[in-house]
């Protein structure tokens, strides 16, 4: 988390998906989401469509296709599991029983596996195209307490703080001769893991001093704000509105 | 120059005395002046009380007794708010006090939390920036800077506030030479107030003309910063220690102008 | 256990979505009651300690590793209010940043993996450390059993959604049976991690544990009455912690001190008489610990070679089409468990799983009793 992977996640670029205002981006996305899930599975021309779309999202974006796949890969162990367990899991017994009945298994295992990669492609282009910091932004934008915010952004600044502290304390139990291998050696992973908490309480209240000092009084003054205009609500309403007509045309034909 | 006589000195310390809920009694009557402009190095061995010291200046822990003023202004609970902007601390882990997603932001911080918007702020945050050289890193992350930039950044995050007094916590430790020495110029060229708790001798030397020791919770020695280093006995006396080879009579102190 | 999209159907993943912002919104309210401004740095470190402690890998036996959930922990260490926060702003940042866990399966996930986990375990740490005697011990006993409970506590949860709102065709009983029985394993681990982690906590900064104040106090305050050459030391550390947040701003070597001390795992600090029965009871757990692992992986493998009950049944009924579809839906949701385990062992070892987790249950119960009766006979013998 925080900035080793934040800079894996986020492409820096100048197109017009970077340039949309956070939370229309965030907005379009979970509202496509939550569109690809109403689909009806056998409409499965919907979500080549729907595929189509946001494949279409990222060339705007100039996302390349390779980059977009190699996130899907490192999400997707449950594809895998998904598509391989009905035919692995119970051994000799699928092929007695398996191929003739699994149809609605199957069409399950589509459903999922669909509506699953859906998801994650389209949180990876978000993410991928957004700055952590606008991220936060756009959520603060769209409504989330402000409190849930301000926890939000300070574990992403000091996740990194506080794995860096983890990354040494492993260190320093190598240093010492210590390899953890088994069960036995779980007492001494846990202290590590119980003095991390210590310190990371403690930084908490170390953190509060400082703000405090600064005259923090609870609320965080508002430093950036962001708008979007009308324009830039269309643009990002266009993905959305477009997988609606084709989730609603999905229902209507048989 | 102001004239001292009409001018509140910056920082009034009388008969201060604090003990913790849990009844460790840490200050047992501190007093101590610091005049407008005047860069202070308070020394003491660990557990002397400097922390607790500096938690009373901006109003973080309230006297048990004895008062605390800045600049004229007692620190009490109806201007708390004021005393904060007022009394600038820095403090020493700069990850603590960067708390922020980026480093605009959190030079933003405080001034923000004053009241301050648009473009003022952004002229505030520009020249806090600018006074400890690191301008061009406005849109950078905190941690994806070096530790000296992000010490100097959280001294900017004190000046943007334009505090009275500066107070600075241990400014030097875990610096290379070079980013200790930049610092040090940073702080001389800062026409504010300084008291800076520290137990890096030599540099109390080479920027502040004045030192005060504190020592089992009060005031053990005030005087020039050169003439206590040389006072082996009190130096004995409160753990204070110079580094290997260094010998304060040796060194030549700048002069300070008088502000 | 990160459900991603499509896997529970739009209206219960809209109706699971207004649970869970009603249960942040409760969190929201009870930590700025209790932890006032300190509220937001305090959580945010906690979120992060969290999600640090997450890619802290636990290695099981033959390069298997399992993590830490941290549900339980979180509730344990800051209160379920916090607790709640914490871990659904980990799941939020991690369904945005990491698409793990879909966006619109965050009620689903925030309801399941912070709600339920965090209250059952903080309800049931509570009452035991209500009923059990006040010691340190206690602490851990109770946090071995909450976390041991929670884990399949959420699985229960996530059936009950499932039967709402489930998209695939699988029978509830199938789903039941697997989601329980893969989580009953995976709360063994979860439970010796986050009791081996409280007592680490509470070995050094017993305050800071939030489920066990007025609970560790007591004893320390004993002892430092009586004994006048040992009293300064147990004052010190007992009364250290509520001058810590002051302290610490300036003495880190505190901190890097304290990390040391546990780092040796035995607490240094405790008095002589106490520290017998201690180690004595620790090895005890570690040996029950032992042999539930020991068995669950016996068990399960011999599972895994010879269908028994539950797959007998079902092949006879003809109904076991659908448990290769169980599997597959089951499976990828245990991916945050104790991970590397064939799925072919978890399908075939399923009942014995069950059996297993339901033994060790029982057998902690007779524990904390004998435990109990133990400190009762100890403090009546000092």
């Amino acid at each position: 988390m925080g900035a080793g992977h934040a800079h894996k996640l986020y492409r820096e670029g100048r197109s017009p998906v970077h340039a949309l205002p956070p939370h229309c981006k965030i907005a379009a996305v979970f509202c496509f989401v939550l569109v690809v899930v109403s689909t009806p599975r056998e409409a499965v021309w919907a979500f080549g469509a729907y595929a189509v779309l946001l494949a279409g999202v990222a060339v705007a974006a100039r996302i390349p296709a390779g980059y977009v796949l190699r996130r899907l890969l490192i999400e997707i162990p449950f594809v895998a599991f998904a598509v391989l367990m009905p035919f692995i899991a119970e051994g000799p017994r699928v092929e007695a029983l398996g191929m003739s009945l699994s149809e609605s298994g199957l069409w399950s295992a589509w459903n999922i596996l669909a509506k699953g990669t859906l998801g994650v492609a389209a949180s990876v282009l978000l993410a991928s195209t957004t700055e952590l910091r606008a991220l936060l932004l756009g959520l603060q934008r769209l409504r989330m307490p402000s409190l849930l915010v301000q926890i939000a952004s300070f574990m992403i600044r000091y996740g990194d703080v506080i794995s860096d502290e983890m990354r040494r304390m492993r260190i320093a139990r190598q240093s010492r001769g210590f390899e953890a291998r088994g069960v036995r050696h779980w007492g001494v992973l846990a202290s590590s893991a119980g003095a991390l908490f210590i310190r990371s309480y403690e930084r908490g209240e170390r953190v509060h001093l400082a703000m405090v000092s600064r005259g923090y009084t609870g609320t965080m003054p508002v430093i950036d704000d962001v708008t979007a205009s009308r324009t830039q609500w269309m643009y990002a309403a266009a993905l959305p509105l477009t997988a609606l007509a084709v989730c609603l045309t999905g229902w209507m034909l048989p | 120059m102001t004239d001292p006589a009409t001018t509140p000195p910056s920082l009034q310390v009388s008969g201060l005395a604090y003990a913790y809920p849990d009844g460790h009694q840490a200050l047992f009557g501190v007093d101590l002046t610091v005049a407008r402009g005047e860069r202070v190095a308070l020394l003491g061995p660990n557990g002397a009380g400097k922390t607790t010291l500096v938690l009373h200046l901006n109003g973080i822990l309230t006297a048990g007794t004895g008062t605390v003023t800045v600049a004229g202004l007692p620190v009490a609970k109806a201007h708390l708010a004021e005393i904060r902007r007022r009394v600038g601390i820095v403090f020493q882990d700069p990850d603590d006090q960067l708390f922020m997603p980026s480093v605009r932001e959190d030079v933003a911080f405080g001034p923000a939390a004053a009241g301050l918007r648009g473009a003022e702020l952004e002229e505030r945050v520009r020249r806090a920036l600018e006074r400890v050289g690191m301008a061009e890193f406005a849109d950078r992350p905190p941690h994806h800077l070096s530790f000296g930039q992000r010490r100097r950044v959280a001294v900017a995050t004190v000046l943007a506030m334009e505090p009275e007094i500066l107070v600075l916590d241990e400014p030097s430790s875990n610096l290379d030479p070079a980013s200790r020495r930049e610092l040090a110029d940073i702080l001389r060229s800062l026409e504010v107030t300084v008291l800076m708790v520290t137990h890096d001798l030599p540099y109390a030397l080479e920027l502040c003309p004045r030192s005060v020791v504190l020592s089992g919770g009060v005031i053990a020695a005030d005087g020039g910063t050169q003439e206590l280093l040389c006072d082996e006995e009190l130096m004995r006396e409160h753990r204070l220690e110079l580094p290997f080879g260094f010998d304060p009579r040796s060194v030549r102190v700048p002069v300070f102008p008088v502000r | 256990m990160h459900v991603p999209d499509g896997f529970i159907d739009a209206p219960v993943s809209v109706a699971t979505g207004v649970v869970a912002a009603g249960a942040v919104a409760v969190s929201l309210r009870g930590a700025r009651r209790e932890l006032d401004e300190r509220t937001a740095p305090l959580a945010g470190l906690v979120a992060a300690f969290i999600f640090a402690v997450q890619m802290l890998n636990f290695p099981v036996a033959a390069g298997t590793s399992g993590h830490l959930l941290g549900g339980a922990l979180a509730a344990i260490l800051v209160g379920p209010y916090t607790g709640v926060l914490c871990v659904s702003v980990v799941l939020l940042m991690q369904g945005v940043l990491f698409a793990d866990g879909g966006l619109t399966a965050l009620g689903v996930n925030i309801t399941d993996m912070a709600l339920v986990t965090t209250v059952v375990a903080y309800g049931l740490f509570r009452a035991i450390v209500k009923l059990a005697p006040h010691r340190r011990r206690t602490v851990t006993v109770a946090s071995f059993v909450a976390a041991l409970i929670s884990v399949p506590a959420a699985a229960v949860a996530f059936t009950v959604i499932y039967a709402l709102g489930g998209t695939a065709d699988v029978a509830i009983g199938k789903v039941f049976a697997a989601m329980v029985g893969v989580h009953v394993l995976i709360g063994i681990g979860e439970a010796a991690i986050t009791a081996l982690t409280v007592g680490a906590v509470v070995a050094v900064r017993p305050d800071l544990v939030y489920g066990a104040r007025g609970v560790t106090a007591r004893p320390l305050e004993i002892r430092s009455s009586p004994l006048a050459p040992a009293a300064p030391g147990a004052v010190a550390r007992a009364e250290g912690p509520a001058a810590e947040p002051a302290a610490a701003t300036s003495d880190t070597s505190d901190t890097s001190e304290t990390s040391e001390a546990l780092e040796t795992s035995e607490p240094t600090g405790t008095p002589a008489p106490a520290a017998a029965p201690r180690r004595s009871a620790r090895r005890v757990w570690w040996a029950g610990l032992a042999a539930a692992l020991l068995c669950a992986g016996v068990v399960s493998f011999y599972a895994s070679a010879s269908p028994d009950g539950l797959e007998k049944v079902a092949h006879d009924k003809g109904i076991d089409q659908k448990a290769e579809d169980h599997a597959a839906k089951d499976s990828p949701l245990a991916d945050y468990g104790v991970k590397d385990i064939t799925d072919a062992r978890l399908s075939g070892g399923l009942a014995g799983v069950i059996g297993v987790g339901a033994t060790l249950a029982v057998g902690s119960g007779v524990f904390v009793v004998i435990r109990r009766r133990r400190a009762t006979a100890e403090s009546e013998r000092g």
